[in-house]
This record gives C-alpha cells, sequence and structure tokens, in this order.
C-alpha cells in the first residue's frame, strides 16, 4: 500500500480528503458491515416501532396478519389511559426515591466517609457495595424475593414480623430499597473519583475557618463536583427511568401498584398482545427521556457558561 | 503575648514514619520565624501539626498563653496561607477573603467591610469584584493572605510561601511579606526549603533535619556559625568548605594548609575545618596560613566569581573573588581565610570556647 501512496500523482486536495488511501469505493466497504448491524438492529427496529405505533397490531388474531392503520389513534389512547398515568406517576417515584434521592445521597455519602478511612475498611466496603451492583439483575431478584417472602422470609426472621407480606403491603417501597441498594455503587464510585479532584488545600481552608461538615460540603466540595453530580444525575435518572429489574420482583404487582413504565410496556405489549398500543408507549417514554437528558444539559451549559 | 510554644512535640504517622520527633520550640511574640529544612524534613508536618490540621502523637502546643494542641483547627485563631492559596474559584475575591468571617457568622454588611479593608492594606481593593482564575499569582497570594487576616488571628502560618511564584515575582514577594509582617507585628511561622528565602524574610530562623531542630538563631548566627556539619553545609548558596582537618602543634591542618585554629584544641583531634567561599581571600602570589591548589574552575555569579582549587590531596576548596580579579584555570592560587571567620567541628558540633581570643 506505501509503494502506491508514493507514486500517485493525484491533486493535493484529494489527498487531504483520503489521509489512508484507500480510495471511496474501498472505504465504503470496510465501513459497509458495521453499518448493516445498525440498521439491522438499531434502525429498523426503530422505524419497525415507529409503524407499529399507529396500527393496532396485535401478537395473535386477525390483527396479526391484517393490522389496520390507526394515526395517532394509539397516542391519544395511550395519554388517556389512567393505567398510563398510574405508571408514569409510580416511575417518577422509582427515579426520584431510589435515583435521585437514594442512590445520588447514599452513593456520595458512601465516597464522603469512606475517603479518610484506612485503605482495607475503604476497599471492604467498595466491594461490598459494588458486588450488589455486578450481580445479574436474576440473581438480585431471586434474592430480594427470598429476603422479603412473607413466609421464611430473611427479613421476617431478622425482625421477629412473621406473615408480613412486603410485597404485597409496600410494593413500592421495596422496588425503591431493592433499586437503591442495587445502584449505590456507580453514584459511590463516581463521587469517590470527584471528591479525589477536590484540593485537600480548599478542605482545610474550611476547616481552619471553623466550618462545620455542611458548611465545607457548600463551599469547598459542591461548587467542585457540581458537574460530577450533575453527569452521574443525568445517568442515574435515564438508567432507573428505563430499569426492568422491579419486573421481575413484583410483576408490576399487586394491582398495578409497582407497575413501572417499562413493566407497563411489557405487560400490554407482550402480556397482552397489543404490540401497536406498546409501541407507542415506548415512543412516549422515549420523549420523557429525551425531556430528562435535555433538562440536565441545560443544567450542565449553565454552569459552565 | 501570642508566641508559640512546642515541647516534647512528636508526630507519627501511620506505618511509623516519624515525621516530628520530640520538638521543643518557642516561638517569640511578633516573630518572623523560618522553618528551614530540605524536603521530607517534618517542617510541613510542624507547621500543620500548629495549625492543628495533623494532630500531635504527644507533647503540647502552645499559642500565646492556651494549650491548643487538643482544638481543632478552627478553635486555635490561626490564620493559614497555602502553597496554592487554596481560592475558592466560584467566589470572587471580596468573597474568599470575607470567608472566615462568614464562617464566624458576621453579618454581611460588616464583613463585606472588613474585608475591603484588608484588601485595601494589600493593594487589592480594585480585585474585590474578579474571580480568582482571573489573577496573577501574586495577586492570589496576597488574596490568600488577606484571607488568613480577615479573622485578625493571633498567629499566621505560611506554606512555602514563595514556591508557586516565578522568580521575579518572588523577590517582589520576599520584601512585600517580610514589610508586612513588620507593620502586623503578628507571630508569623513560615515553612521554606530554600536557604536564601529564609536568610532574607526571617527574624529567626529553625534548620531541621530528620524531624529534629539542629539549629535555632538569627539569620546571621545560623549563616555565620553554624551550629553542626549539617546547618553549616545546608546553609549559604554557595557551600560552606568542610575540610578533614588534623590538630598538630597548635596549628590546624586541612589539605595541606597549616592554619591558625579559631579555639584552642589539644594536638591530635580530628575535626573539619569550616570556612565559607566568601570568607576567604584569594591571592595570586603565595602567603602564609593559606589552601594551595591549582584553580579547576571559575563559575561567575554576576559581581564575583566562584573559582575552585584543587589542592595537592585532591581536595577542592571554593573561595569567592570579586569581579575583575577572577584567575584563569590552570593557575595556581592561594586562599587564606579571614580572622574570625573560620569554623572548627568536632564529631559533627561546633567547637566555641574562648571564641573571641582566637584568630
Amino acid at each position: 500500500m506505501v509503494p502506491a501512496t508514493s507514486t500517485r500523482t493525484e491533486p493535493a486536495r484529494a489527498e487531504a480528503t483520503d489521509v489512508v488511501g484507500l480510495g471511496r469505493r474501498r472505504a465504503a466497504a470496510f465501513v459497509a458491515p458495521a453499518l448493516v448491524l445498525i440498521v439491522v438492529f438499531l434502525v429498523f427496529p426503530a422505524l419497525w416501532t415507529l409503524y407499529l405505533g399507529v396500527t393496532d397490531y396485535r401478537l395473535t388474531g386477525l390483527e396479526a396478519t391484517h393490522p389496520r392503520f390507526l394515526g395517532v389513534r394509539n397516542y391519544t389512547d395511550v395519554l388517556a389511559d389512567g393505567r398510563f398515568h398510574n405508571s408514569l406517576w409510580l416511575t417518577l417515584q422509582f427515579v426520584g426515591g431510589s435515583a435521585v434521592l437514594g442512590q445520588t445521597l447514599f452513593g456520595f455519602a458512601i465516597a464522603w466517609v469512606m475517603r479518610e478511612r484506612p485503605a482495607a475498611v475503604r476497599r471492604t466496603v467498595e466491594a461490598l457495595v459494588l458486588l450488589a451492583w455486578i450481580l445479574p439483575g436474576s440473581v438480585v431478584a431471586f434474592l430480594w424475593l427470598a429476603l422479603l417472602d412473607r413466609d421464611g422470609g430473611t427479613l421476617n426472621a431478622m425482625l421477629g414480623t412473621p406473615g408480613t407480606a412486603w410485597l404485597l403491603d409496600h410494593p413500592m417501597a421495596c422496588v425503591i430499597v431493592f433499586n437503591v441498594w442495587r445502584g449505590t455503587a456507580f453514584s459511590m464510585m463516581l463521587y469517590t473519583a470527584a471528591l479525589g479532584n477536590v484540593p485537600p488545600s480548599h478542605l482545610e481552608t474550611a476547616k481552619l475557618a471553623g466550618a462545620s461538615t455542611w458548611q465545607t460540603l457548600r463551599d469547598a466540595v459542591l461548587p467542585k463536583i457540581r458537574g460530577h453530580a450533575l453527569t452521574s444525575l443525568l445517568l442515574v435518572s435515564l438508567w432507573t427511568f428505563n430499569d426492568f429489574t422491579p419486573f421481575l420482583i413484583t410483576a408490576g404487582g399487586p394491582e398495578n401498584r409497582s407497575e413501572v413504565m417499562s413493566a407497563y410496556v411489557y405487560r400490554t405489549a407482550l402480556g397482552e398482545g397489543r404490540l401497536g398500543f406498546g409501541a407507542a408507549i415506548s415512543l412516549v417514554m422515549l420523549l420523557i427521556n429525551l425531556l430528562i437528558a435535555f433538562a440536565y444539559l441545560q443544567a450542565l451549559r449553565r454552569r459552565r457558561a | 503575648m501570642t508566641g508559640v510554644e512546642l515541647s516534647a512535640l512528636t508526630k507519627d504517622y501511620p506505618g511509623g514514619v516519624r515525621a516530628v520527633d520530640g520538638l521543643d520550640l518557642a516561638v517569640p511574640d511578633g516573630a518572623f520565624f523560618a522553618l528551614l529544612g530540605p524536603s521530607g524534613c517534618g517542617k510541613t508536618t510542624l507547621l500543620r501539626t500548629i495549625a492543628g490540621l495533623e494532630t500531635a502523637t504527644s507533647g503540647t502546643v502552645r499559642i500565646g498563653d492556651r494549650d491548643v494542641t487538643r482544638l481543632p483547627p478552627g478553635r486555635r485563631d490561626v490564620g493559614m496561607v497555602f502553597q496554592d492559596y487554596a481560592l475558592f474559584p466560584h467566589m470572587t475575591v471580596a468573597d474568599n477573603i470575607a470567608y472566615p468571617l462568614r464562617i464566624k457568622k458576621t453579618g454581611k454588611a460588616e464583613r463585606h467591610a472588613a474585608a475591603a479593608d484588608v484588601a485595601a492594606s494589600l493593594g487589592l481593593s480594585d480585585l474585590l469584584e474578579r474571580r480568582p482564575a482571573e489573577l496573577s499569582g501574586g495577586q492570589q497570594q496576597r488574596v490568600a493572605l488577606a484571607r488568613a487576616m480577615a479573622a485578625r488571628p493571633t498567629v499566621f502560618l505560611l506554606d512555602e510561601p514563595l514556591s508557586n511564584l516565578d522568580a521575579r515575582l518572588r523577590l517582589e514577594a520576599r520584601t512585600f511579606l517580610k514589610k508586612l509582617q513588620h507593620e502586623l507585628g503578628v507571630t508569623t511561622l513560615f515553612v521554606t526549603h530554600d536557604q536564601a528565602e529564609a536568610l532574607a524574610m526571617a527574624d529567626l530562623i529553625a534548620v531541621m533535619e530528620a524531624g529534629r531542630i539542629r539549629q535555632v538563631g538569627t539569620p546571621a548566627e545560623v549563616f555565620r556559625r553554624p551550629a553542626n556539619l549539617f546547618v553549616a553545609s545546608f546553609i549559604g548558596s554557595t557551600p560552606m568548605n568542610l575540610v578533614e582537618a588534623r590538630v598538630a602543634d597548635g596549628l590546624v591542618e586541612a589539605a595541606g594548609a597549616r592554619l591558625r585554629p579559631p579555639v584552642r584544641v589539644e594536638d591530635g583531634v580530628p575535626v573539619v575545618y569550616g570556612v565559607r567561599p566568601e570568607y576567604l581571600d584569594y591571592s595570586a602570589a603565595p602567603v602564609d596560613e593559606a589552601f594551595h591548589g591549582r584553580v579547576v574552575v571559575v563559575e561567575n555569579l554576576g559581581t564575583s566569581s566562584l573559582v575552585t582549587l584543587e589542592t595537592e590531596g585532591g581536595v577542592l576548596v571554593h573561595v569567592v573573588v570579586p569581579e575583575d580579579a577572577e584567575p584563569a584555570p590552570g593557575d595556581e592560587g592561594w586562599a587564606s581565610p579571614r580572622p574570625g571567620r573560620s569554623l572548627l567541628y568536632r564529631e559533627g558540633d561546633l567547637l566555641t570556647n574562648d571564641v573571641a581570643a582566637a584568630a
């Protein structure tokens, strides 16, 4: 290849756009397999979902073979559906309670407290917290079912409250606590790294002035890690919004009381077979995700300005 | 009375490193006091222990007549300037200066007035609304100083105050700091590894090595009469000549020269003869009681030159020669100690009996 380029006599401008000297056709051939994969597994399903969203396509029955075009009716139905409102409200509780408050505060608190601990203690705590994060979702769901079980569950045995049906009485609280436990590791690691960015002399300046922990956080720490905090919040919010693991524990029940968005889509589209309606919910979910991301990015930009 | 008094102060780090080792020190009220030593000698740890940022393993720290050993930093009434100044980047200069007052819950108007006052005394009045990122290194340092001054502490602690400034600014800041300290009259301790900086700024210098103090004295004392070989070799821009010697017939035999001893010593004792290059007079003609050798290197120091003589025994002797009198490499030369400027060390320590009588 190298001698070929050296003997080439094309104009300099072409050289600049074709640095490697492959030529347009061969370059395209290299990129094509990746593009095909993207089209097959990403672009096509996305477009297919858009198409499904405007039909009454079903998993079985007459509509499965001859779906009818419904226009925006699916969408108006979704927005008017009480189950959708319930699900959206539960999802907001789930995101706000487990991601924004639970994981963030808990993760930051662990990072802050572990900052000055001996390395052995710090690593042990980090390893335990990380363990909850790296285990497969189905495994931890099973563990939590065993923990919260009404008859012979670990929690009831520890608290001495046999017969308490945690998952039936407090399904949403169980799911939120579960997700805090499961996801804190990410916030902890991110804030540990962020706190490493705060110069020790800034903390000591606050200390010398006689600042309390809260004043130190407000004046020396938070302004330095605001960017990290917003990035972390953006990521955990989106992850939690789309998280499907709650379904593995409560299956959305009882009586839809823990039916977060992902569970709602799954049950509608695959449980009831209403693929067209499910596709419409998916698109609404995507729009809400974009809204969340946009809000955080605005906050980040305001900080830089 | 707001001096600082340390007694039997020890600081061990986890892992068994003893940074400060049973150290006694009294810093008089109002002194500009330097903690000088090579890196790793424990000087910064000592400063941080006084500030309360490190907890003493044993011993006591007294500021004025208070025992502050177990007090948190916020209640010790000290102001500290960090090596990196530690200004909060999101606050304006005024807010940075007023920060200790804000923590002490001083009213907004009052603390801004106080900040403006301190800023004015340091020539920062025009910069109050700026952010630290918009300031030069020298200005940042003055803001950090102003913040330390704002709460009117009884002791100032400066950690390597000049190390983050470029060479030109450093000289300017040196003069500025010394003037400021004398105007304020507040006991000030600073840490430095640069002996020239310590000599230039301090009223008193404590020279430290391996967690201990090797000598405390005025710059003149430390420079002219280093109490031991460590201080002798550490102080001075051009290192002191320290030559292995032996006493015979009442004279010191060092590097082939027979010199009159500055103190009375018994014959046959192994000693080290010390004399600063600045206190040697160079001569191209033979003189008595002088080191004799061949010029091997001539280094220009600006207004003078540092000449290195290689004596017959291979010992190198440095002499400072005034300008226009420099020899050329290869010349033969003699270097005679000025009377009263040479020192004798025995087993590392300065010999001091009837100093004035000798030479």
